[in-house]
């Protein structure tokens, strides 16, 4: 279990440099999207760790509101140049 | 007990793939490449980390299938969205 922590842990901090030194706006809102799907991941290894099936609940409200996210910082960056 | 080996396999399955992912941010060149790898590659690292959680614990595995199909169903969206934004926005990739 705890290798697959690590896994996600890695996955996370790679995107997280992109996230810090991208070098326009887009690529950042990218490195956030891909974070939240790997958060999702993350939860729901949660919820088999601690043996609590409510997590996966979370991930699910989780998924929305980043997909939500994507589409609104796309739609308000659309203007801009 | 043979249950949870095959949802560990699937887990470290899609946490390989979510470090293709980071990787693919950190190394490709463009913003459309950047969009490519890191959409695709965490869609499957997250169907497969979402099917090994299900077959770990087999009285969830409806829960991860609505996961699973929430996410076939949103992010090629948010690619697509963010791909015509980065466009619409005068970015052209790399010259070939």
């Amino acid at each position: 279990m705890i290798v697959v922590l690590s896994l996600i842990g890695i996955g996370i901090f790679l995107s997280l440099i992109r996230l810090v030194k991208g070098p326009t706006v887009m690529d950042r809102v990218v490195s956030l999207d891909t974070i939240n799907m790997m958060i999702v991941g993350l939860i729901a290894v949660m919820s088999v760790l601690f043996e609590n099936g409510l997590y996966l609940d979370i991930a699910i409200v989780y998924g929305i509101l980043a997909f939500l996210e994507t589409i609104i910082l796309a739609k308000y960056m659309e203007g801009k140049s | 007990m043979i249950n949870e080996i095959i949802g560990l396999v699937f887990m470290i399955i899609g946490g390989l793939f979510y470090i293709l992912a980071g990787l693919g941010l950190i190394r490709m060149p463009d913003s459309f490449n950047r969009i490519q790898a890191g959409t695709k590659a965490t869609t499957l690292g997250a169907f497969s980390i979402l099917l090994g959680v299900g077959i770990y614990d087999l009285s969830s595995l409806l829960k991860c299938l609505v996961i699973i199909v929430l996410i076939a169903l949103t992010n090629p969206i948010g690619s697509s969205v963010l791909a015509r934004t980065a466009y619409k926005n005068g970015e052209r990739g790399v010259a070939k």
